[in-house]
């Protein structure tokens, strides 16, 4: 159905293009059909740059770098495919939605020696989203949990438990994430089913108490819980533990008279992964390979680490980090304490509007 | 010929960026996702949530008309009293954030509001108890009115400045008391102002999501919110553009009013 959406849209814009003179489109083809590139389509802050001169410096490889703000902006690009890339990393439910269309081509992993660098770990959890570990290698990883304020939480009182965000004394000091499936992660947890259910009732319940919860609810923010928790704004916020050493190290610095702590819910969370993958309409798979085999090396994954500061999968670059930075457990929780957590998946577009209309109820209650 | 050469690059324009789009818009809002016709995109603006959603954007945007109206007036008639040099230097006052990004400013507004912001810092500097002023519709008001009011004074504000200054000399010749040219002189004679005002300052508070996600704390759902979530995160461009297709009748509703009342375009904001 999306197909007819893109087509039209894409017709309309390349009407456009052909009216306004058409001059962008043909040099475009042609620098794409030149050897010795690789067309990568990341997050915006994803990778630290001077990686980027230095696989450059290396392979010779010319890396033209393209960025992205959410999965979701992400996939209608490469279905389009007016633009092709070679290598992209998107989350592990786009990566199934992905593999499931028939966009994503098969790795030749002979060509990417390093991948043995990958915590075996990740490569199971990776297998939620991509069965065989044919598709997809992990780049980044990290979970979803409660941010406290120290000062403003009583020792008795601190978090274990989702179900924590619903009581009465938290009243307007909670911050929830202001997306569906992130929402809906936390109540459908605190009432003990997958974060990943398509059954109904499951979900009108998960609604009911997210409705409960919303006179409690000082705020629905993404990316803003982290400044607001820094600022004091409240006492609790859901927040992704990539932020954890940014938060850490701003407290630091601020002077400030309080910590903020993160703790992973008894009931389980969402562990998310980025992997790097390659379109089916890739023109430079070698050269792809090549990129991702250079981002398993120890070295560049530790550089990459250091300047975006979210987990890394990459074992090698792990043990060539601090023993500080090692036994932080928000950055790198116990593997045991994730024994309830699981991967999002994508459930297909009938569930995502039906996730998408309990949410609106939510919403507008 | 060369005359319409001249035009063809407006007409591209026009064609590109207004027409093509508005037929997307129609096409998308009256079709499934099969592309078969349907007015359930549209007729989905009855269902509980979205009533609730354009009846609240309604209102939040009725009341921040009115206030800017009510801010604008004043201020456009002080502004005509000084002369020419003076008053367009207080215009330029008012424009001068409109330079700044619509996002920063509204920003700005959470960093005053917040708990730990600005005003009750203030506050509580005085020992008075601090208010808890963001994530209401209130603050949402407040957003609307702070990036809107500059829509309201100018519309009015050249209006009035073609009020020749004899017309209201000859008012109080006659006798007319100060509320008596309010009401019969002035009030008449910058109707134009005032209704492109009103559009200028309804039609985008109406559609509005950014003020409402970042000042409301996005606990207050707009009808703005929902047609962006439709768009983004919910990706059924039907509905989105079903619910466009119904907003679209207010903004046609004001666009009607501008043409009934200033004929002569004389209201315009520049």
């Amino acid at each position: 159905m999306k197909k007819n959406t893109f087509a039209l849209f894409s017709a309309f814009i390349l009407g456009a293009s052909a009216v306004l003179g058409g001059c962008g489109k043909s040099s475009d083809g042609q620098s794409q059909n030149g050897a010795g590139e690789v067309y990568v389509y990341n997050w915006g802050e994803y990778i630290d740059e001077e990686v980027i001169s230095m696989f450059e410096e290396e392979t010779g490889i010319k890396v033209i770098y393209d960025m992205f703000e959410t999965n979701e902006d992400m996939y209608p690009v490469i279905e389009a495919g007016g633009r092709t890339y070679d290598v992209v990393c998107p989350s592990d439910y786009m990566i199934q939605k992905m593999a499931e269309n028939n966009m994503l081509a098969e790795i030749n992993f002979e060509n990417v020696p390093n991948v043995s660098q990958i915590d075996p770990e990740y490569m199971e959890r990776s297998k939620s989203f991509d069965p065989e570990n044919k598709y997809s290698v992990p780049y980044c990883w990290g979970t979803v949990g409660i941010l406290y304020n120290t000062s403003m939480v009583a020792p008795e009182d601190v978090p274990t438990r989702w179900s924590d965000l619903w009581k009465e004394k938290f009243s307007g000091e909670i911050l929830m994430q202001d997306s569906v499936r992130d929402a809906f992660m936390v109540a459908l947890k605190s009432l003990g089913y997958s974060m990943n259910s398509e059954n109904e009732a499951e979900l009108q319940e998960a609604r009911d108490l997210l409705i409960q919860q919303k006179p409690l609810v000082q705020a629905y923010v993404i990316d803003q819980v982290r400044d607001k928790m820094i600022g004091g704004e409240a006492a609790l916020g859901v927040i992704y533990s990539g932020e954890m050493l940014y938060i850490q190290e701003e407290v630091k610095a601020q002077n400030l008279d309080y910590d903020l702590e993160y703790v992973i819910p008894e009931e389980g969370t969402n562990v998310w992964i980025d992997s790097w993958v390659i379109p089916a309409n890739a023109k430079n798979k070698e050269n792809a390979e090549a990129w991702i085999n250079f981002l398993c090396r120890p070295e560049i994954a530790k550089m990459n680490f250091e300047y975006i500061t979210y987990p890394t999968p990459n074992k090698g670059a792990f043990d060539l980090l601090d023993e500080d930075l090692k036994n932080n457990k928000a950055l790198f929780p116990d593997i045991d304490s994730l024994d309830n957590c699981e991967v999002f998946q994508y459930l297909g577009d009938e569930a995502d509007s039906i996730y998408n209309n309990l949410w609106k109820e939510v919403k507008s209650k | 010929m060369s005359k319409k050469l001249l035009s063809g690059p407006y007409l591209v324009w026009m064609a590109g960026f207004t027409v093509i789009p508005l037929i997307l818009i129609l096409y998308y809002g009256l079709t499934d996702k099969n592309g078969v016709f349907t007015l359930a995109n549209i007729i989905s603006i009855a269902t509980a949530e979205h009533s609730k959603a354009l009846w609240l954007s309604l209102g939040l945007s009725f009341v921040s008309t009115l206030v800017c109206l009510m801010l604008a007036y004043p201020l456009a008639m002080i502004l005509r009293k000084r002369n020419i040099g003076k008053g367009s230097f207080v215009v330029f006052i008012f424009i001068l954030p409109m330079w700044m990004n619509f996002l920063l400013r509204t920003l700005a507004w959470q960093t005053l509001l917040e708990r730990n912001g600005v005003i009750n810092g203030l506050l509580s500097a005085l020992h008075l108890p601090p208010q808890s002023l963001i994530n209401t519709p209130g603050a949402i008001v407040l957003g609307m009115v702070y990036n809107f009011l500059p829509f309201m004074v100018l519309p009015i504000y050249n209006v009035l400045c073609k009020i020749d200054d004899n017309t209201i000399n000859a008012a109080k010749d006659l006798g007319a008391n100060f509320w008596q040219t309010l009401f019969l002189i002035w009030f008449p004679l910058s109707v134009p102002g005032i209704i492109s005002g009103i559009t200028m300052v309804f039609v985008p508070a109406l559609t509005t999501f950014v003020i409402s996600n970042l000042l409301g704390g996005s606990k207050v759902l707009l009808i703005g919110n929902v047609i962006e979530q439709e768009f983004t995160k919910g990706s059924n461009w039907h509905l989105g553009a079903g619910l466009s297709l119904v907003l679209m009748v207010f903004i046609l509703a004001s666009m009607a009013l501008i043409a009934k009342y200033d004929k002569n375009g004389e209201g315009t904001a520049f």
